[in-house]
């Protein structure tokens, strides 16, 4: 049952984008963003949405596995496009009570639905093709020179890559305790949002426990191998940009100056 | 009465690259009052297998029939079927949450429908019927001792008065005291409940003891389903499985290969007691 959330998680294949160095990704996902923000056309949204299909094509990573993930975030979606059609003052096409929806307010309500739908998948498109290893390693590096002003950089990614590795590892405890409640006769599915509450208490108690006692597992194996933080700590793969890394970074630059300089013409 | 699988494949992750098939095209019957063992490596499908004999995982493929119907037809009410089959999973004591004892057990009577005193009264006979000591029912859960969650957990699905048990791995984690205790216990609850028992294991010592059939698990299919006697004279099969036969049937075979008329099928210790003295007495007899 929680296996269908699939937002996000990692799918092997063998890709140029899987193999990328993790940095590019991260900052070419930023860029990505920025580029949608930037883009305040109908012409720059189908450009966007180009380059995001000719990424997705890269990664071969199927298109239904993307958008079974959307699925995950079309409540959200849908409260924040409703919110714009009736909150936006212009030219009243109909009106309901005291809700009254407006034209602005209606192409306003599309151009975030646009923007959230290719901001979601062009995030997930990183996240989906680089591993949690990869991508904290990633991170620690792109965020290095923070150090200098006693950013604790290496606990940081640290807490990431321990979190990003505990989600499908709680996951399965869910689904585990879920099971073996359900055995007991335990119903999570009906009842009234009160009845609904309650009845999460025989799930939701064994997983803290069973959480706090993996986290002082995971605590006391890292001392037991003299873990003592990022100092004098080396890697075994050390992070190197390649030509295809350099490619990439080109690739991104012609993107984003594209975006500036339509947004600066007014296109 | 009984549980059947007809064709049963069943697939993690379908079309995905994390698919998986877990079960591929078993079929089985367990009938009423038997005590059955399954045995398999780990991943061999095992635990995918057990959680389809109460309606928690859905075939991918095929049917599964308790009392002869269907229990994936429209309709069928899964909750009377999760209290006629109660399941236990590993290390079950990691379910627990009440704040005591006998609520915790009280659970699963309780959302049976029992009044709380029918509710309190199936928990003390099934904490009863596992040997909790009567002194520690108003204890947390939390302060006992591994074996004593253990038992409070397997009384917390024998309470639902299920007609089949299904425990998987009960006694992993245990010392060999508490797994004797637990495995003689599941005994006698079979012999005076008259319920069926499904042992899941892969320690061969344990179910050759205690199960009348055993069914061997390997790559996700049935490997073997007969009396243990007939299925650990195939113990070198079953060492290409990474399983075992338990540690009598080396010896006796050894012994054999050596000259000793011995019975190969021996599996239990006594039974093999039993037939090295009558081999000894045998030979002392040739050489007078």
């Amino acid at each position: 049952m929680l296996r269908d959330i699939t937002i996000g998680q990692y799918y092997p294949a063998k890709s140029v984008m899987h193999r990328l160095d993790p940095r590019v990704k991260f900052v070419g996902t930023l860029a990505y963003i920025v580029s949608l923000f930037i883009f305040n056309s109908w012409i720059g949204y189908v450009i966007s949405a180009l380059f995001l299909a000719v990424m997705v094509k890269l990664s071969k990573v199927p298109l239904k596995f993307i958008v079974k993930g959307l699925k995950a975030i079309v409540v959200l979606l849908l409260i924040s496009m409703f919110f714009n059609a009736i909150f936006t003052p212009g030219h009243v096409v109909f009106k309901v009570w005291i809700i009254q929806v407006t034209e602005e307010g209606l192409i306003l309500a599309a151009k975030i639905g646009i923007r959230l739908i290719l901001l979601i998948i062009g995030a997930s498109l990183m996240t989906l093709t680089t591993t949690p290893n990869q991508l904290t390693d990633g991170l620690e590096r792109l965020m290095k020179p923070l150090n200098k002003i006693h950013v604790p950089v290496h606990e940081i990614a640290m807490l990431m890559s321990i979190a990003l590795r505990f989600i499908p590892i709680l996951m399965e405890e869910t689904d585990k305790i879920m099971k073996a409640q359900i055995a007991r006769g335990a119903d999570f599915e009906s009842g009234n949002l009160i009845h609904k509450v309650k009845s999460m208490i025989p799930l939701l108690v064994p997983l803290f426990i069973s959480a706090f006692r993996r986290a002082n597992d995971l605590a006391m194996a890292m001392e037991a191998r003299c873990y003592h933080g990022g100092d004098g700590r080396t890697q075994m793969k050390p992070l190197v940009y390649k030509k295809r890394d350099m490619a990439a970074y080109a690739v991104l630059v012609v993107y984003l100056a594209a975006a500036v300089a339509m947004r600066m013409i007014g296109i | 009465m009984s549980i059947k699988l007809e064709h049963v494949t069943y697939t993690y992750s379908p079309g995905t690259a994390y698919e998986m098939h877990a079960l591929k095209d078993v079929s089985l019957e367990i009938p009423d009052g038997q005590f059955l063992g399954i045995i398999g490596h780990t991943g061999s499908g095992k635990s995918t297998l057990i959680q389809h004999l109460n309606g928690l995982i859905r075939p991918t493929q095929g049917r599964v029939l308790f009392d002869g119907q269907d229990v994936w037809a429209e309709g069928y009410d899964l909750k009377s079927l999760r209290s006629n089959v109660g399941l236990v999973f590993q290390y079950p004591e990691h379910q627990l949450f009440e704040t005591d004892v006998l609520t915790d057990v009280c659970f699963g009577p309780k959302n049976q429908g029992c009044t709380p005193e029918q509710c309190e009264e199936r928990a003390r006979e099934a904490l009863r019927h596992v040997g909790f000591p009567e002194e520690l029912y108003h204890k947390s859960p939390f302060e006992l001792s591994g074996g004593q969650k253990r038992r409070v957990a397997i009384a917390g699905v024998l309470a639902m008065n299920p007609r089949v048990l299904v425990l998987d791995e009960p006694t992993a984690g245990l010392d060999p005291k508490g797994r004797d205790e637990i495995l003689d216990q599941l005994k006698e609850l079979h012999g005076t409940r008259g319920i069926t028992v499904v042992l899941v294991s892969h320690s061969m010592e344990d179910i050759a003891k205690y199960v009348e059939r055993i069914i061997v698990m390997n790559g996700g299919q049935k490997a073997f389903d007969a009396a243990p006697k007939e299925v650990f004279s195939h113990y070198k099969e079953l060492e290409a499985m990474g399983l075992a036969a338990p540690q009598i049937t080396y010896i006796m075979h050894a012994l054999k290969e050596h000259g000793m008329d011995v019975d190969t099928s021996a599996t239990t210790v006594e039974e093999a007691k039993q037939s090295i003295l009558a081999a000894l007495a045998e030979r002392r007899e040739k050489q007078c």
